[in-house]
């Protein structure tokens, strides 16, 4: 099977949209003629026309509202915003138009649509490279988040959130485009070549939004988890070897609350993780979920284990990353319970 | 300009070329991390323009900076060490190259999100007014970001209150691998003004007499009461966007013939040697700022890392409580 990396699934993803469905369209800063800065748009524009795959001027509240207009008169838009840290100007029209749309006009109209933001740390890139906003999207009903944590997921959950027909936020966590970062940063990363989720078909294959996948299976504990700290996790569990069962949640909105509980009913204890600051974060939610159908079965209370509350750091990237020591702690301070 | 001022000009103009120079190899040496935008090519425009300024003035910019710092007379120390995340860094570390600040210098920063900076700027524009001070903001963007919407959102507001403010695009040609054409449906951008009425100029950014030249009148409009003033500076930067840039979305000769026909450093260069300034005399200024920025590579190596604490500084006033995790 052909092995790709998450830059070259994504590519494919929407090689495979654009060459099936002429109503896809896709666009942002640097996409068209320069290929993008992660080069996920790489040689679109010269196979499908710049009608097709355009150069966006920089001007995100643009990017955003002009895509909410095309998907409400019939075209499937895929937005690039260049690092998740530029939406904010986009903000306004992602919560008032294109989440509100299909509710404010009695499903009249839609915006199916897909922003595609590299998200996440690990790159030392400051407070403007490096932020993962997925709780400023899964806090807004009218939403679907989506977050791969692999080249496999990233080309198939990149295909079903083209084809749903409401707006679908779609983070890419970009310390993971070329290898599966587990926050070990002083040592080489695995190539995706050599990794099994690094097999993608060829051509059209979609993964249902709101499925997780369970990555290791284990009985002492439930680790919830996406993009890059799944692979965190599943350092963090060979190191402390704390048999625990990892879950890539790969969508948050809509959640699959049936794999988390009735893993957490089978372990009895929880830790979960985000790259992103703890309070309001999306663990908080998760937390919330778990304890109100998982309570009985609970032997420890839930751990978090989350990026600090505060902007993300310049030079002390190492000491904000909630890396494999950090979660490991987290692995064994929950079987002390 | 007289001798005297194109002399200093061509020292300022130097110290930033050849900081540059340093900050890429330090780069290249793995000693300076993250992103970072080099100036090179782009001198006469900051130094051009901060020859206009008189105490108080303010100077805002977006993240390639570190030209406007060493303009403003921030010191190139610290300028460096911020850019090897250290504790004797404009920011002690937490700002990198693209956030320094000097209140001292009147340097209000340093701006990683494209186009912010314009609307700061306006606001600090508003404070000179509200005061009734003669003093000028001097508001720097790319022609990149000349295509966000708050810039004419600030457009408008400078205009309607006649606010003290001097938008200078600096047009390079390209923002990150998107040429102008590409992404502007102006062509003069020092027209991109006039519905508010704001008068613009066109300038040859690699002149730093003509950049002064313009800058004075656009500081005497704005310390009149006239309100904001737009210019374009047609300008060129050789180095990638950042230290990362595969370079394909132009052609090296394209480069190299900006290089050798108007470089700004080279012009005034030779504007010097017909004022009759000895080569001798050149000389003394390259070895001086050699010094200083070699002075500079030092500092940056070997001031201290920040301490752990400066984690949680600066957040807020008061600094959060974080349970050990
Ligand atoms: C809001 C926002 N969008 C996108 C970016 C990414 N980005 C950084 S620099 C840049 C190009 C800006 O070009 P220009 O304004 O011409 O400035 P130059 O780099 O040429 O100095 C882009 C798109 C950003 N930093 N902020
Ligand atoms: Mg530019």
């Amino acid at each position: 099977m052909p092995r790709r990396t998450m830059v070259e699934a994504i590519r494919d993803a929407l090689d495979v949209m654009m060459a099936r469905d002429p109503r896809v369209v896709v666009f942002g800063e640097d996409v068209g003629y320069f290929g993008g800065v992660f080069r996920c748009t790489e040689g679109l524009q010269r196979k499908y026309g710049a009608s097709r795959c355009f150069d966006a001027p920089i001007s995100e509240t643009g990017i955003i509202g002009v895509a909410v207009g095309m998907g409400a008169y019939g075209l499937r838009p895929v937005a690039e915003i260049q690092f998740a840290d530029y939406m904010y100007p986009g903000y306004d029209q992602i919560v008032s138009e294109a989440a509100r749309l299909r509710y404010r006009s009695a499903g009249e109209f839609t915006a199916p649509m897909v922003v595609r933001m590299p998200c996440g740390g690990g790159i030392f890139g400051g407070q403007t490279h490096s932020q993962s906003p997925e709780a400023l999207f899964t806090h807004v009903a009218g939403l679907k988040t989506v977050i791969p944590s692999n080249p496999y997921d990233a080309k198939g959950l990149l295909i079903a959130a083209i084809e749903d027909d409401d707006p679908v936020i779609f983070l890419e966590p970009k310390r993971v485009y070329n290898g599966p970062f587990n926050g070990h940063h002083d040592q080489p990363i695995v190539p995706w070549a050599r990794h099994p989720l690094g097999e993608t078909p060829d051509g059209h294959y979609a993964i249902p939004l709101g499925q997780a996948a369970v990555r290791r299976e284990g009985a002492a504990v439930t680790v919830l988890a996406y993009g890059t700290m799944v692979h965190v996790a599943e350092a963090a569990a060979e190191e402390t070897g704390v048999d625990a069962e990892i879950i890539d949640l790969r969508s948050l909105v809509p959640l699959d609350v049936e794999t988390i509980v009735r893993s957490v009913m089978k372990t009895g204890r929880c830790v979960i993780l985000h790259e992103a600051t703890r309070t309001s974060g999306f663990g908080a939610e998760l937390s919330a979920q778990v304890q109100e159908r998982c309570f009985h079965h609970l032997e420890a209370p839930i751990l978090r284990v989350t990026g600090w509350d505060t902007p993300y750091p310049h030079a002390q990237e190492w000491d904000y990353f909630p890396g494999p020591d950090r979660v490991g702690r987290a692995l064994r301070a929950v079987l002390e319970e | 300009m007289t001798r005297d001022q194109l002399l200093q000009a061509y020292h300022d103009m130097l110290l930033i070329r050849r900081f540059e120079e340093k900050a890429g190899q330090l780069y290249g040496m793995g000693l300076i991390g993250g992103f970072c935008h080099l100036y090179i090519g782009q001198e006469a425009v900051v130094v051009g323009m901060q020859a206009c300024l008189e105490p108080g003035d303010q100077v805002i910019t977006s993240y390639r900076d570190h030209g406007h710092m060493l303009a403003t007379g921030m010191e190139a120390r610290g300028v460096m060490a911020e850019l090897t995340g250290r504790s004797g860094g404009y920011s002690r570390g937490k700002g990198g190259s693209m956030h320094m600040f000097s209140r001292e210098k009147g340097f209000y920063g340093g701006h990683g999100i494209v186009g912010a900076q314009v609307s700061l700027g306006t606001g600090l524009a508003f404070s000179n007014w509200y005061r009734e001070s003669r003093n000028v903001s001097l508001t720097y963007f790319g022609e990149g970001a000349s295509n966000q919407g708050q810039v004419y959102e600030s457009f408008n507001l400078a205009a309607l209150m006649k606010l003290p403010v001097i938008f200078i695009i600096e047009n390079n040609k390209y923002g990150m691998g998107t040429s102008v054409e590409r992404a502007s449906a102006s062509h003069d951008l020092s027209k991109n003004g006039a519905a508010w009425g704001i008068p613009g100029e066109q300038v040859n950014g690699m002149d730093v007499t003509a950049v002064k030249e313009a800058g004075e009148r656009a500081a005497a409009h704005c310390r009149e009461g006239k309100g904001p003033y737009l210019l374009e500076m047609k300008t060129y930067r050789y180095r990638g966007h950042s230290m990362s840039d595969p370079a394909k979305y132009r052609t090296r000769e394209e480069v190299q013939k900006m290089r050798e026909q108007s470089d700004p450093i080279e012009t005034a260069r030779k504007m010097l040697l017909e004022q009759d300034v000895s080569e001798a005399e050149l000389k003394k200024i390259d070895d001086e700022v050699k010094a200083v920025v070699q002075e500079a590579a030092d500092f940056a190596q070997k001031s201290p890392e920040p301490d752990e604490a400066e984690l949680w500084t600066d957040v807020l006033l008061e600094a959060p409580v974080m349970e050990a995790r």
